[in-house]
């Protein structure tokens, strides 16, 4: 085929936009990791730069210093990542299955409160005080993992419709007639055969497990129970604090707080874990992005 | 919804005896009786609890045996004065966020789609869609390394060698209605383009092949191909887009600007408000007032906006 003048002007283009996009992308997160490196006073002279001249592992060494707690926020982050994972993909799959049944009883009612969880919710407020005051989740892990985050209407919906439409009758049929019950089916047949809907819906689930803050700022005060990412935003706000009662600070001990560079070198440590799997995983992330969007 | 084609699922149960048919399914509503309970306490507690809106809180009493107190709670956010501003912002970042969302989207979707390279095209999606890993707390902190009064590179590096003064960006009004859309823009221009790529990679190849044959040149093709055939997921997500106008991103407007007080009159949201009248105000009536009048307006926008879908497109409307 013959490529018109046009056509090449048109490439052209769209490598030079989506390449200057991708700079754009990226360029904030190679700053974050230069400042990191860069030595504390030469960025208070010089500020942060993209080619530090005087580099310094202090930063880094801070970290390591403080590993009791920041090893320790890590810690928190990576227990809830994987617990909240496993028993959202259980819980979702467990009930998209009931719900792909094609003559359960009372079906259709639970679709529709499904749905309804879609259009309207209570808001904030009383969402807080029943985990806080009722079920007691302040302060406990199950306060980083259960509220909002377990399963919601869309995944369960989208895992149904995978259920309906992937799993060949024919399997079913055989597995039935060695005598199988429903537990041994879901465990044995369903699950093996849903391995790319779980495979993503699983992700966007760590992903959203790894960045969640929300909860931590509203169920957890105990910094024992810090994730990563709240570590981080508890850090701004002490700073912050600090910034805006200068002079009447009393208890709190200035020099244990981490410099702006120390901050970001926590922050560089926070993405790492995400931009090494991120690669591997994009082919999923995109595709749940894509099912997420379209039928959001 | 949409309503896919069942496979027959399982082997008719006995269809005779009620107790036989209830027998035959318990083991199903056992396995959903953990997402059956969590949608429950996650999602139906809440909206009772809605009646918080109408009372006057006392924690120790509860959600539901707090005494009422009518409508003081509007009362007093009407009188606060923050409600117009609030309202304001959430609706006019929303505005412009769809706006030069969907435009932006559209462009890179498209151009995507014309690389050849198949390397590079993934390499581009790839990078493109990084920023939307990060959460809110990690951008925060790369905004901060750009404007930070004293290390900031904006302030450092560029403003100093123009020998410009250096600005307080987290003490200045007037930057941040960009700097918010940039941030937006810059996390989630992969998601949307991702979206209307793949759209765009669905569109038959034989219609470009037969436009070419009769002589249409590329971008004669782009508009009259590629774009009328993008209209539904636009719509789609246009409407999508609508139903969310009082809802913010919570993160975005309370992390990116530092939740600093000067900055308020252009950054603060319905959900900024929301929590910090709970957290620092220590108000919840007042919180929960501006997140009944959210609720609400949001439940109506999306059936006005499903009622919209169906008379455009039946097949794309929710319910």
């Amino acid at each position: 085929m013959i490529v018109s003048k046009q056509e090449r002007v048109i490439q052209i283009i769209s490598h030079i936009v989506l390449g200057l996009m991708c700079v754009c992308a990226v360029i904030p997160f190679w700053l974050l990791l230069a400042a990191s490196f860069s030595d504390s006073s030469y960025a208070v002279a010089e500020g942060y730069k993209f080619f530090p001249e005087a580099l310094s592992l202090d930063a880094y060494s801070y970290i390591l210093n403080q590993w009791a707690q920041i090893g320790r926020a890590y810690g928190v982050t990576i227990v809830v990542t994987i617990v909240g994972t496993l028993s959202s993909l259980l819980i979702t799959s467990m009930m998209a299955y009931g719900l792909s049944q094609k003559n359960l009883p009372g079906k259709k009612l639970i679709t529709v409160l499904l749905l309804i969880t879609m259009l309207f919710n209570g808001g904030i407020v009383p969402q807080y005080m029943i985990y806080s005051n009722y079920l007691h989740l302040k302060n406990t892990l199950l306060g980083l993992i259960v509220p909002n985050l377990l399963t919601n209407a869309f995944t369960i919906i989208l895992v149904r419709n995978y259920f309906q439409t992937s799993i060949p009758y024919e399997l079913l049929e055989a597995m039935q007639m060695d005598g199988a019950g429903p537990f041994r089916i879901f465990w044995k047949l369903i699950l093996p055969l849903s391995k790319p809907i779980l495979a993503t819906v699983g992700i966007m689930s760590a992903v959203t497990y790894w960045n969640d803050w929300n909860n931590g700022l509203y169920y957890i005060t105990d910094s024992k129970l810090f994730s990563v990412q709240q570590l981080l935003n508890e850090m701004n706000n002490n700073i912050l604090f600090m910034a805006n009662n200068a002079g009447q600070l009393a208890g709190v001990d200035v020099t244990t707080l981490p410099t702006a560079t120390m901050r970001l070198a926590i922050a560089a440590v926070a993405i790492v874990p995400i931009m090494i799997a991120y690669p591997f995983f994009q082919k999923y992330f995109s595709k749940g992005i894509v099912m997420g969007a379209v039928k959001g | 919804m949409q309503n896919v084609k069942q496979t027959k699922a399982l082997r008719h149960p006995p269809r005779k005896k009620m107790r036989g048919r209830w027998k035959w399914y318990l083991p199903f509503y056992l396995m959903m009786l953990p997402g059956l309970l969590y949608i429950l306490i996650n999602n139906y507690l809440p909206m009772a609890g809605i009646v918080v809106a109408f009372k006057k809180v006392n924690y120790r009493l509860g959600l539901f045996a707090s005494p009422w107190n009518g409508i003081d709670n509007f009362k007093f956010l009407f009188k606060s004065g923050s409600l117009g501003t609030m309202l304001r912002n959430t609706i006019l970042y929303n505005v412009v966020f769809i706006v030069i969302g969907t435009v932006l989207a559209v462009a890179v979707a498209i151009m995507l789609n014309e690389i050849r390279q198949k390397f590079a095209s993934r390499l581009y999606q790839t990078l493109i869609l990084m920023p939307y890993l990060m959460s809110m707390v990690i951008v925060s902190y790369l905004v901060f390394a750009f404007l930070s009064g004293e290390t900031g590179y904006i302030n450092n590096s560029i403003l100093k060698p123009l020998g410009l003064q250096p600005i307080s960006f987290y003490q200045e009004q007037a930057y941040w209605p960009f700097i918010l859309v940039f941030v937006h823009t810059w996390k989630n221009i992969g998601f949307t383009s991702i979206v209307y790529f793949a759209a765009v990679v669905g569109i038959s190849k034989e219609l470009y092949e037969s436009a070419s044959v009769e002589g249409a040149t590329k971008l004669q093709q782009i508009r009259h191909i590629t774009l009328p055939s993008l209209k539904p997921t636009v719509i789609t997500m246009f409407i999508l887009s609508i139903s969310k106008m009082f809802f913010s991103d919570f993160g975005l407007f309370y992390q990116v600007p530092k939740n600093s007080g000067i900055l308020y009159p252009v950054t603060q949201t319905i959900d900024t408000y929301v929590y910090n009248a709970l957290m620092n105000q220590n108000n919840p009536g007042m919180s929960a007032a501006a997140g009944f009048i959210q609720s609400i307006a949001g439940c109506i926008l999306v059936i006005l906006a499903n009622a919209l879908i169906r008379r455009i497109s039946r097949e794309d409307a929710m319910f």
